[in-house]
């Protein structure tokens, strides 16, 4: 039997496993995580007195409807968890499960990996108590936690205001809510947004919410330090009127939209191309999440598009190796599909430019301040390695230079804000800064996994 | 509000069986279902101290990606805290344990 | 296009080149060195970085020392550091056999001035505690050293430029014809580029311009497996390895223990590839946890490889073309030319200002392929 690989149970492998399996096949589930969902969706453990209705607001209904599916599921598939793919090489998964090393041979492969968040750096973001804001929704839902009492959200991104509701509503006080885009960048996204208009409602509402309830919501603010001895103490940044503005709190969550994980599809051999809008370079696929033949992107880690555009093109990557097989599908229903995927990617496109990457802020950064957080590597030095004659102007030959992306996260934190230091540096675009190349092991793995040495 | 040393507040009872852990030399409360981080952030507000430097660390992205909240066992182990659930008589450590270097 | 014409045009922008045109140009030739990508890319900046002495081929040891002499003066002479430590080197034996091997590598080493220790069981569970049990005896030469390959080359040749050296990075050779006396480059922008002398030192495209010349070398590309650690508390100071090749390891003062394994792996110049097989990144992990248990919870957290050029019989070409006078070779280091790199420099820079160098360098000759290559053992063990 045709061997299928899904790697990443959430939305989109989820969606296409159970397409695979209704189609007679018996695909193989891998995913990092102990329990399924992915970030976004993820089931949080039995044990957690939490109301996932209240906190998922208007996905709840969702949200569970994904997890139902799987459990009719997860019978009839090989599903593993806690499994994670560190190498590719040919057809072969090279993966890590309870600590020791295995493989998998696939026929074909769909690389549903998801996201993290895009980090902006700022003086002071190394220190304890500054979180991604993808982390401050981990800690809330998967362990019941706050991150802090008096909580800052920075960033430029809906989803600030979607998270500082949920911690809002968990008995957070919310120390300020700062956007670094301002309001009239966002009005003028308007129309692209408009091609998800639920999306967007929500959105607002989350916004509005916030103000009713007396939250300081910000737009256009410029970062200036996260302050603190071990600890965070103070969010400083300038507002929209040029204001120098301090914020005590205990915590900060940092949040700029979501970039795709896209190492295993590097490792898979996907091509890629520099997006202008996202700023990033994206794996090419099809319009049915082809990125080379037996392979198959899917979810926010080919295209950053949300829950409902990951389940959709995961459904659609799964025609794609259906047909692939030779089996015939309902052109009606995967023309459907596509044009569902590409209008919510398209709307996310439109969000990139309401909530936008901070390029000039990041090209400003002091010298001083950290930007590899695993090798302790300043802005400072990438620009004096980069000023010197014969100095590089790419980011591979930058982190050769400084160390800056080479250590324990291989640059999946530092690496977007790298590329605007290195495009400012140079002189050019991000396009010619160059993307940090995938290499194995994607994550850490331990000499030991390799076996007993005797 | 009283300034706590912690940096995470617990919000959603769990409901587990009770364990205790040891960090630093400091024995730490935990439910069994907590992650090794979130049970050192309820109490604290370090998971490790930076190699180059010795800064404090205390995890970043919660989902393990950014890989800055491995600690260290008793037995040599590494421990990426977000991702591994606590155990009764774990005992961890911020930095390294290995015997001081022999002289060469 | 324009017309320009130099002293010494230099092929290949490695660590050979780049110190090439560092003597060249401290002895006052005018030289423009052609790197088709940019300075140190390939083997010169991926290698382990290791500037080993112990154990290397007989014949060149006079080479070895004259360039080890340079690596330790790198800082007076180039004005950068590139983290050159000299951490010594320590051969592992795990049986008789290969006790027997070192103490003849040694012997060799000594017949050439080297200082070699010979280390018994106590002393090496005594003087290395972390080590494994399965190593018998070991030699340790203190001379021997490491540095960083990803920093050396972009410091020599910026140290040339100083010089006056014309660096011309990102600059492709399309045509090499000899003129008169001298030769005439095309490069990829159509500009020409003619110079009285030519070294080819384009490591695994090497043959690209030596075959224009109607000469040749069995050069085939390939890479060794190579993996870097998280930081680790700095305990290993020597750089280690196992005479049966199986590993050979060494750790930075930032703690990162940098690995490299045999075999080696394959490597395509064209599409600029050298992926590692995850198999051999395993067996290569096994082997350092063997060799140093208490790394076995250490994590490996990146593996390269890079594009060396081999020749069977596991030595470079250096020296002076038999078919066209004014052109001189370096190239098919197979793996051991980071030590080597300076005094290569050297020689080829005594070789075209003075007509000959008195570094020994016989064996080199690209004549030497003529009757058929030799295939070494170090070849039947490097390889699968």
């Amino acid at each position: 039997m045709t061997e299928v690989v899904i790697v990443g149970a959430g939305p989109a492998g989820i969606a296409a496993a159970e397409l695979l399996l209704a189609k007679g096949l018996k695909p193989t589930l891998i995913d990092e995580g102990a329990r399924p969902g992915g970030q976004g969706y993820r089931r949080p453990a039995d044990d957690l007195a939490l109301d996932m209705n209240r906190l998922m607001g208007s996905e709840a209904k969702k949200y569970a409807s994904l997890h139902r599916r799987f459990d009719a599921l997860v019978a009839h598939i090989d599903y593993r968890p806690g499994t994670l793919v560190w190498a590719i090489d040919g057809n072969t998964l090279h993966l890590l499960r309870e600590g020791r090393a295995e493989t998998i041979a696939f026929d074909k492969l769909l690389i549903a990996s998801g996201a993290m968040d895009r980090v902006a750096p700022l003086p002071g973001w190394a220190l304890p108590g500054v979180f991604t804001l993808g982390g401050a929704q981990v800690a809330l839902k998967d362990q019941g936690c706050l991150i802090g009492n008096r909580v800052a959200f920075l960033g430029s991104s809906p989803l600030l205001s979607l998270a500082a509701k949920q911690y809002r509503d968990m008995g957070a006080e919310i120390a300020v809510l700062a956007d670094t885009t301002p309001l009239m960048a966002k009005a003028a996204a308007l129309p692209a947004l408009l091609a998800a208009p639920r999306t967007l409602f929500r959105g607002l509402w989350y916004m509005g919410a916030l103000l009713r309830a007396g939250t300081r919501l910000l737009h256009g603010v410029a970062p200036i330090a996260i302050e603190g001895t071990n600890r965070v103490e103070a969010l400083v940044l300038r507002d929209s009127q040029g204001c120098e503005r301090r914020f005590a709190c205990d915590a900060i969550a940092l949040g700029y939209g979501l970039k795709p994980e896209t190492q295993l599809a590097d490792l898979a051999g996907a091509q890629f191309a520099y997006d202008a809008d996202f700023r990033l370079f994206l794996p090419v696929i099809d319009g049915m999440g082809r990125a080379r033949p037996g392979l198959y992107l899917a979810g926010d880690g080919a295209r950053i598009g949300g829950a409902d555009a990951a389940e959709a093109s995961g459904l659609l990557a799964a025609h794609a190796i259906l047909a692939d097989l030779g089996q015939m599908q309902d052109v009606a229903s995967t023309r459907n599909l596509a044009r569902r995927v590409q209008r919510l990617r398209q709307f996310q496109r439109g969000l990139a430019s309401a909530f936008a990457w901070p390029k000039a802020q990041i090209a400003s950064l002091p010298d001083t301040v950290t930007l590899c957080r695993c090798e302790n590597v300043s802005v400072g030095e990438v620009r004096a390695a980069m000023a010197r004659e014969l100095g590089p102007t790419e980011v591979n030959r930058v982190k050769a230079m400084t160390r800056c992306g080479m250590g324990r996260c291989q640059g999946r934190v530092c690496g977007p804000a790298l590329q605007e230091i290195v495009a400012a540096g140079a002189g050019n675009d991000g396009a010619a800064a160059g993307r940090l190349r995938g290499q194995a092991p994607v994550k850490p793995i331990a000499l030991a996994a390799a076996g007993d040495p005797a | 509000m009283e300034p706590s040393k912690a940096l995470f507040r617990r919000v959603a009872v769990r409901n587990g069986a009770a364990a205790t852990f040891s960090f630093d030399g400091t024995a730490i409360r935990a439910t069994i279902g907590d992650s090794v981080l979130a049970a050192l952030l309820q109490d604290g507000a370090l998971v490790r101290r930076l190699e180059f430097g010795g800064e404090p660390r205390a995890g970043f992205c919660l989902m393990g990606a950014c890989q800055d909240c491995w600690v260290w066992s008793a037995a040599g182990g590494r421990i990426r805290a977000c991702t591994t659930p606590v155990s009764d008589g774990m005992v961890l450590f911020a930095e390294p344990q290995l015997p001081a270097a022999a002289h060469d | 296009m324009s017309r320009a014409s130099t002293d010494v045009a230099i092929v290949g922008g490695g660590l050979i080149g780049a110190w090439t045109a560092f003597f060249l140009a401290r002895r006052g030739q005018k030289v423009t060195l052609i790197e088709k990508g940019v300075v140190g890319a390939q083997s010169s900046g991926v290698n382990f970085g290791n500037l080993r002495l112990q154990g290397r081929f007989p014949g060149q040891y006079p080479l070895s020392l004259r360039s080890q002499e340079l690596w330790e003066d790198f800082e007076a002479l180039i004005g950068e550091d590139c983290e050159f430590e000299q951490t010594g080197h320590l051969y592992l034996a795990y049986d008789e056999d290969e006790r027997t091997k070192l103490e003849s590598y040694a012997q060799v080493s000594e017949s050439y001035g080297l200082s070699i220790e010979r280390v018994g069981l106590t002393d090496l569970r005594r003087r290395w505690p972390w080590l494994g049990e399965r190593a018998i005896a070991a030699t340790y030469s203190a001379r021997d050293a490491t540095a960083n390959p990803r920093l050396a080359t972009p410091a020599v040749a910026r140290a040339a430029a100083r010089q006056g050296a014309d660096i011309r990075e990102n600059t492709r050779v399309t045509a090499v014809e000899n003129a008169g006396s001298g030769f005439i480059l095309t490069l990829a922008d159509g500009d020409l580029l003619s110079c009285g002398a030519l070294v080819n030192c384009a490591g695994a495209w090497a043959l690209e311009i030596a075959e224009r010349f109607g000469e040749t070398a069995p050069l085939f590309p390939a890479g060794p497996p190579q993996f870097v650690t998280e930081p680790f508390p700095y305990r290993i100071g020597p750089s280690v390895q196992a005479i049966d090749g199986s590993v050979i390891f060494r750790q930075i003062p930032r703690g990162n223990i940098i690995l490299a394994g045999y075999p080696r792996t394959a490597a395509d110049p064209q599409a600029n590839r050298a992926p590692v097989p995850p198999v051999k990144t395993l067996a290569a992990m096994k082997a350092l946890a063997r060799v140093a248990p208490m790394l076995a919870q250490c994590h490996v957290i990146r593996v390269w490889s890079g594009i060396e050029a081999y020749l069977p019989d596991m030595i470079p070409v250096i020296g002076p073309s038999e078919t066209t006078p004014g052109l001189f070779h370096a190239f098919g280091f197979c793996g051991h030319g980071f030590q080597i790199g300076p005094g290569v420099g050297l020689c080829l820079s005594e070789m075209i200002v003075d007509g000959a160098t008195q570094t020994p360098l016989g064996p080199f000759s690209i004549g030497r392929f003529r009757s058929g290559p030799t295939v070494s053992d170090k070849f039947r063990k490097e390889f699968d």
